[in-house]
């Protein structure tokens, strides 16, 4: 029950805070966050008995509606709500239908958009505003926002305390028909999408590295901006492709024991063919215009993998030749560690190991278990099963949850196995050089 | 490849020669304009790379397939309910 309330609460977080912050205005923001906290643990105490409703989110949506009503009856300070809607609030005879429209199903899709777009605030960096969007719209935790940017829990949580102050001190929501702006905050709220659906696709979370709930709020999210004319742009358009074509191979991405499966051993036939073809249909629209963006390209790299019959059939070659692209367009060392890969597939892993020694910055991403687990795999393959070992130990350590810990734990094993395998081989091979030398001298001789 | 990935293709193509795209040239090279502002700006995404294709394969090397299915009944893998999947690989160009 617990697990899947969370889910319930992390879904309906971002829609409830929406709805609440046009009720209270947005200086009220955290006594926003605060009813949305109270509908929770209310949630809490009488699913914990009844078990959870069957429609959790309008049992929530309720809860914090009445709970909005009484706040307001209790403060009627209506200048510090806002302005548009405090002559409503202000009455009793128009407080409760006002309240109720506002939590109209259609009301809060705007809401949650203009939500967003009020998030990426001018004053705020972008990392500010994303993390904004996260942690208030998406109901990541500061631990995970920290994950996601790969920085440290208190320096997140330090930003999002920030930015909220600034935030709250804004006064009004940001005004969706301002079309100027809306396309200047346009691609933060496209990061904080990328972001979310990453987080479901293979994040950080302590509890399981695969999340497919928040993929498939994060494709609902994007769906919402497409149905928005003035951010329905070719780059949204690619966010949405990338999206769909990496949520194909979900279903084919764990086991039925709950452990991660390797690309080479996706069973493909179990990859989602109607989430491919709206992918492409989506890379398609998105191919037009002069602005090309991190996400045509990496929606282009996920559909040559979505159409690849296996690893042997990719098109390694294209994927490092999008790689290099990315990299001139937004060099990172996450982007660097990836074409490393592809080049390792490609050129081999010799070839991998240099790129990977190479990165720029790959400090930065000590603690990002993929990184010692790529030079991991391309020493075993290299026929380094010591060194191996040791880099899998290392991802070990950074290793952020049970999955991954048994993952890692395994290529271990696998390591172990493999420095047993080369002794036996190698003694193998000696035999067979002294039977040759053998063979040879005996021929000497005879002749 | 199918058509849509043509049209895509065709998109990217018509960009780079019309010099929207920068020149890619030598991406290590690139390295300097990473950070941004005081604070490093590193963000994670879904690639495909480093997690799904690493938790890779093994590559053995055996006499023929049966020595490598022997072998194979080795892995440590199978002793935790897995699979193993033995794949001859091609030399090219070797």
């Amino acid at each position: 029950v617990t697990q899947s309330s969370d889910q319930i609460f992390r879904r309906e977080a971002g829609r409830m805070v929406a709805a609440l912050t046009r009720v209270f205005g947005m200086d009220n923001l955290s006594l926003a966050e605060d009813v949305v906290q109270d509908a929770f643990v209310s949630a809490l105490e009488v699913w914990k008995f009844r078990g959870i409703p069957e429609n959790p989110s309008a049992w929530l949506m309720t809860a914090a509606k009445n709970r909005a009503i009484s706040v307001l009856r209790r403060r009627r300070t209506a200048q510090s709500y806002e302005s548009e809607l405090s002559w409503y609030l202000q009455s009793e005879w128009t407080l409760t239908p006002a309240v109720e429209e506002l939590f109209s199903p259609s009301a809060i899709k705007d809401d949650l958009l203009r939500m967003m777009f009020s998030c990426c605030h001018a004053q705020l960096s972008e990392e500010a505003q994303v993390s904004l969007i996260l942690n208030i719209l998406c109901g990541f935790s500061i631990e995970e926002v920290a994950q996601a940017f790969l920085s440290a829990h208190d320096a997140a949580q330090k930003r999002i305390v920030r930015a909220k102050g600034v935030l709250a001190k804004s006064k009004r929501l940001f005004d969706v028909k301002s079309e100027k702006e809306f396309v200047a905050r346009l691609p933060t709220v496209q990061r904080a999408l990328y972001l979310l659906f990453n987080e479901g696709y293979h994040g950080a979370s302590s509890d399981a590295p695969v999340r497919r709930e928040l993929c498939s709020e994060a494709m609902h999210l994007a769906a919402l901006l497409l149905s928005h004319p003035a951010a329905a742009t070719p780059t949204s358009h690619a966010l949405a492709a990338l999206m769909c074509l990496h949520a194909a191979r979900l279903p084919a991405r764990m086991d039925s024991s709950g452990d991660l499966v390797s690309l080479s051993n996706h069973d493909r036939s179990r990859w989602d063919q109607e989430l491919i073809s709206d992918g492409l249909k989506l890379l398609e629209l998105a191919a037009s215009g002069n602005e090309l963006s991190e996400y045509h390209i990496e929606a282009a790299i996920a559909a040559i993998h979505a159409q690849a019959d296996s690893m042997n059939a990719t098109d390694w070659g294209e994927i490092v030749r999008l790689y290099d692209t990315l990299m001139a367009l937004t060099p990172s060392p996450i982007v660097a560690l990836n074409r490393a890969i592809a080049i390792s597939q490609n050129e081999g892993p010799e070839r991998g190991l240099k790129e990977i020694d190479a990165i720029v910055h790959g400090e930065w991403l000590e603690s990002y278990p993929f990184y010692a687990a790529a030079r991991g795999e391309l020493e075993l393959r290299c026929g380094q099963p010591e060194v191996a070992y040791r880099q899998f130990q290392k991802a070990l350590s950074v290793a952020r949850n049970d999955t991954e810990r048994r993952f890692f734990g395994a290529r271990l094993r696998q390591c172990e196995k493999a420095d047993e395998l080369r002794a036996y081989l190698e003694i193998f091979w000696d035999d067979a050089v002294s039977n040759y030398r053998d063979a040879a001298e005996s021929r000497h001789w005879r002749a | 490849m199918q058509e849509t990935m043509q049209k895509w293709v065709a998109w990217f193509k018509e960009l780079g020669e019309n010099g929207h795209i920068k020149d890619p040239g030598n991406p290590l090279e690139h390295g300097g304009t990473i950070v941004r502002g005081k604070e490093k700006t590193v963000t994670d995404g879904p690639y495909a790379e480093a997690k799904d294709v690493v938790n890779g394969y093994l590559v053995v090397e055996a006499k023929d397939l049966a020595q490598a299915t022997e072998l194979a009944k080795g892995c440590p893998n199978l002793a935790i309910g897995g699979s193993v999947e033995v794949r001859p690989i091609e030399r090219l160009a070797r």
